[in-house]
């Protein structure tokens, strides 16, 4: 299917989009599992069934998607050894032991409370099951720990020696693990997971409302949603602000390619705001800029002179086009999250939250959104430390298997298919199961009109479709 | 005294290993049994009595593979690319098997589709885990620091053989669970299924020993030199012991007997296997201490295993007790 290509080509391919199809599920489940654990306490502190019914309703979402987020986990850590031996290799000492720890103190958790968290609810009791519920929240955001470490390693290695054999050991865990990037990327990371989980959960609500389905159920998971994007949408905006200048410190080339930044300018640098990049005559087409902003942004000071590409040998830059556009699909998304935020502020102050339609019908359109976000952020991320596996000392053409190309072409060409038939099998289910938020009962929906004999209404709740 | 890191190590990874094919063993081979049985009742049931706990038995692999890049990073980086096909067979196959869990209780037109999707992912991860086996055993040739062979070495008659072994000791496992965890006629249908499984598995488990000698000079120095000779005569004898067992648990179709007549013929399979290697971590071409990780990082790990494992083997065992007892079809919040 993919002949024309090297193995290196396909390789890389295969990579990028398993692991893009695996970061989609631990973004919603990061997020989904502290909403889980927040609804549960809620109904704990308040024994206001409302809190219950919506976390039966998450819940089963919750399994979907972790379901999917494991099975292609799975395969992401045997895709090192298959597809990248040589980096195994050469940084299995210190990556090695990053992921054992997350396999040690989060797959371990998750896995051995997700099913007491599921099943087991009339088994352990309410106080057991709570802890249950916990440690799997407790497990996602290890998880996140140790593998954005890992990653971050990758992209701003420190703590390290190179011995005899070429590989990369550890000389100081501590800065390996806490390494330039790290707690920039963190934080980035989880508010990104908790912005998704929010507008998806925020989406539904409003569909739920639009339809008035149950509307205490989706009001309050509505008004929880749009409470958490108010307040994290700006807070994410200035994580990743400070997530830039970190990264303009340990890896300049990214920013410029990020910023379009083929020149050097010594006297203030533009705000190219949108354009076509042209990699090959090694400028911006058609741009529209704001001049000195950049400088302004990066440096604090419209004067500050920043260098371009034009100080980057062709061979090492990255893909300048795809990572310009890619960011600008995630400020862009993040800009609208905050509108949308600030938007439901509004029309809470106005206590017409539950009644705004274009409010609701906003919310319902940016449900994906984050998810769009977290892929474009991560795009950025790592095709702009290209051509470099380990930034700077290891590239990418070096670090692949010594498989053939037909092996990894046919591997990828199964990974496409399976993945597209399990995967939208399982966002079907998952759109489903979001479809059929229980109806209330009778006193609660007294005001709600009654839909009879469609079907829907027999189902018994969280039923089989 | 100094302490031999890369040792321990491979001990931990043979441990992680061990459990894994334990106990995902058990749910891998009731997935291979699902078309087995054709009511939907049993198959709930039979889904049932794992879905609190595949997910736990199926991390144990990537502690395996995991801990196999950090303390044995050589041997990762050899021994997946020598595998390519199977690995990649047996990670689509658990693609299959691991979101039927979920799916089949989403859907009552597509649900044929996951039955299906289940029994055929867990049967191709089986058999794949096999014959991944069955490579090991043949050797893989490394040359520097990478691969030598070439991309189909693995697929011999006697890779294929452990494939067929490996499957059947699962199914004998997830018979002996299903005896153990079930009632009437479903029961009744796993006792009879364990018998003949459990067969198989003893013929297998003769065949590979006949047969791997001659794969290697070394296997048969190891099997019949001296002192190692004497764990090829109290592993035999092991394996009697745990033949008895499971014809006592037969007989009085007693789940937890033969459950654990299973696992003891997969645990004395092991340890024989594991005596064969030893002390190679890629078999005849790199040793523990080739393969092995500088002490920075194994030490640096070890320091968490030793004490997480303890407590990720009490939780574990938490959640099989909560879930302890019979299973009914009614069981589970779908
Ligand atoms: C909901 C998701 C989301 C939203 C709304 C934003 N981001 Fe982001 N961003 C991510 C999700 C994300 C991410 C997926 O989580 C990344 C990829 C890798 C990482 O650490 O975070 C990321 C990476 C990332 C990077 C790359 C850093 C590097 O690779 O070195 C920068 C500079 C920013 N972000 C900056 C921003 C700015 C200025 C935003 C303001 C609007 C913004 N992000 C919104
Ligand atoms: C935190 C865990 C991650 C690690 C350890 C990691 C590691 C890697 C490695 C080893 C490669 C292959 C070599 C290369 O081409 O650079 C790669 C490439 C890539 N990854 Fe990541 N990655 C991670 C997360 C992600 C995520 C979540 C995405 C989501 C979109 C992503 C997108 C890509 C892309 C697009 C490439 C290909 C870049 C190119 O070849 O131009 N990565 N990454
Ligand atoms: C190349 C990089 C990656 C590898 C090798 C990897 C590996 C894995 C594995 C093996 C699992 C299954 C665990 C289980 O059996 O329970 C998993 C699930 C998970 N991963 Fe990844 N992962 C990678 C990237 C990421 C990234 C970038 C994040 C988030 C920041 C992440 C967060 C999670 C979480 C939270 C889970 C739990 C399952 C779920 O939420 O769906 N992973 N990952």
């Amino acid at each position: 299917m993919f002949d024309s290509f090297s193995a290196e080509h396909l390789a890389r391919a295969q990579f990028a989009f398993t692991v893009s199809f695996h970061i989609i599920f631990p973004a919603f489940s990061i997020g989904l599992a502290s909403y889980l654990a927040v609804l549960e306490g809620l109904w704990l502190k308040t024994k206001d069934e409302v809190y219950l019914e919506l976390f039966n309703f998450w819940k089963a979402i919750f399994a979907v998607a972790f379901g999917m987020g494991v099975v292609s986990g799975i395969v992401m850590s045997y895709e090192f050894g298959t597809n990248w031996s040589v980096f195994s290799d050469k940084a299995g000492p210190i990556i090695g032991p990053l992921m054992g720890y997350e396999v040690l103190s989060a797959f371990f958790l998750e896995a051995g409370f997700l099913g007491v968290m599921l099943f087991g609810l009339k088994r352990v009791g309410p106080k057991l099951h709570f802890l249950a519920t916990l440690m799997v929240a407790v497990g996602t955001l290890f998880s996140a720990f140790w593998i954005l470490s890992v990653n971050s390693w990758m992209q701003t290695p420190a703590g390290y020696g190179i011995n005899d054999q070429g590989q990369f050991v550890p000389t100081d865990w501590w800065a390996a693990i806490f390494n330039p990037s790290f707690p920039y990327r963190l934080v980035h990371m989880v508010l990104a997971a908790y912005l998704t989980t929010s507008l998806v959960v925020g989406a539904v609500g409003a569909w739920h409302l639009l339809r008035k389905t149950a509307p205490r159920r989706a009001s309050k998971m509505f008004s929880m949603a749009m409470w958490m994007a108010a307040l994290v949408a700006p807070i994410q905006i200035l994580a990743g602000d400070q997530h830039g200048l970190n990264t303009l410190e340990h890896q300049p080339v990214k920013v410029m390619a990020m910023e379009g930044h083929f020149e050097s300018h010594p006297d203030g640098a533009p705000l190219i705001l949108f354009g076509l990049p042209d990699q090959d005559e090694q400028t911006v087409d058609y741009a529209l800029e704001i001049p000195k902003l950049s400088s302004l942004i990066l440096k604090h000071d419209l004067n500050a002179p920043l260098q371009g590409l034009d100080t980057v040998p062709r061979d090492k830059q990255p893909p300048v086009a795809i990572v310009f556009w890619s960011f600008r699909v995630m400020v862009a998304i993040g800009f609208a999250i905050l509108g949308l935020g600030l938007w439901s502020l509004y029309a809470r102050w106005r206590k017409q939250l539950y009644d705004s339609p274009w409010l609701l019908r906003a919310a319902v359109v940016m449900g994906p959104s984050g998810f769009i976000a977290v892929l474009a952020g991560w795009v950025t991320t790592e095709v702009g430390r290209q051509p470099y596996t380990i930034y700077g000392l290891l590239e990418t053409s070096q670090s692949l298997s010594p498989v053939a190309a037909p092996a990894v072409s046919a591997s990828l060409t199964a990974f496409i298919i399976v993945y597209f038939t399990v995967f939208s099998a399982g966002v079907f289910y998952i759109f489903r199961l979001m479809d059929k938020l229980p109806r209330e009962t009778d006193d609660e929906i007294a005001d709600a009109p009654i839909r009879t004999a469609t079907g829907l209404t027999g189902t018994p709740k969280g039923g089989a479709a | 005294m100094t302490i031999d890191l890369p040792f321990i190590w491979a001990g931990l990874i043979a441990f992680a290993v061990m459990a894994y094919v334990v106990l995902d063993g058990f749910d891998l081979g009731i997935g291979i049994l699902f078309p087995f049985f054709r009511k939907k009742e049993d198959k709930d049931v039979m889904m049932n009595s794992v879905a609190p706990v595949w997910d736990g038995n199926e991390t144990w692999l990537v502690l395996g593979g995991g801990g196999l890049l950090a303390a044995f990073p050589l041997a990762y980086a050899v021994i997946l690319p020598a595998l390519y096909a199977p690995i990649i067979a047996m990670l689509l196959g658990l693609v299959f098997r691991g979101v039927a869990f979920e799916y089949r209780w989403r859907t009552h037109r597509g649900q044929w589709f996951w039955n299906l999707a289940f029994a055929a992912g867990s049967l191709v991860a089986a058999l794949s885990q096999g014959i991944v086996l069955g490579t090991l055993v043949q050797g893989i040739p490394v040359e520097g620091r990478a691969y030598a062979g070439g991309w189909w070495d693995w697929a011999t008659p006697f890779s294929f053989m452990t494939g067929i072994a490996v499957a059947a000791g699962y199914v004998f496992l997830g018979a002996g669970w299903l005896v153990w965890k079930t009632e009437g006629a479903l029961q009744s249908k796993a006792l009879r299924i364990a018998r003949n499984s459990g067969l198989a598995t003893v013929v297998a488990m003769g065949i590979f020993s006949l047969w791997s000698p001659f794969k290697h000079p070394e296997y048969m120095e190891r099997w019949f030199g001296w002192p190692t000779v004497i764990f090829s005569l109290i592993v035999p004898l092991g394996v009697l012991c745990f033949i008895w067992l499971g014809y006592t648990g037969y007989k009085r179709c007693d789940g937890p007997k033969l459950f654990f007549s299973a696992l003891g013929l997969f645990v004395l399979g092991y340890v024989g296997i594991g005596i064969s290697f030893y002390p190679y971590m890629v078999p005849h071409s790199l040793t523990i201490w080739d393969a092995a990780a500088p002490d920075d990082s194994l030490s640096f790990l070890l320091a968490g295993a030793v004490v997480l494992i303890p407590i990720i083997l009490i939780y574990t065992a938490y959640a099989y007790w909560v879930f302890r007892g019979k299973v009914r079809a009614s069981e589970g919040y779908h």
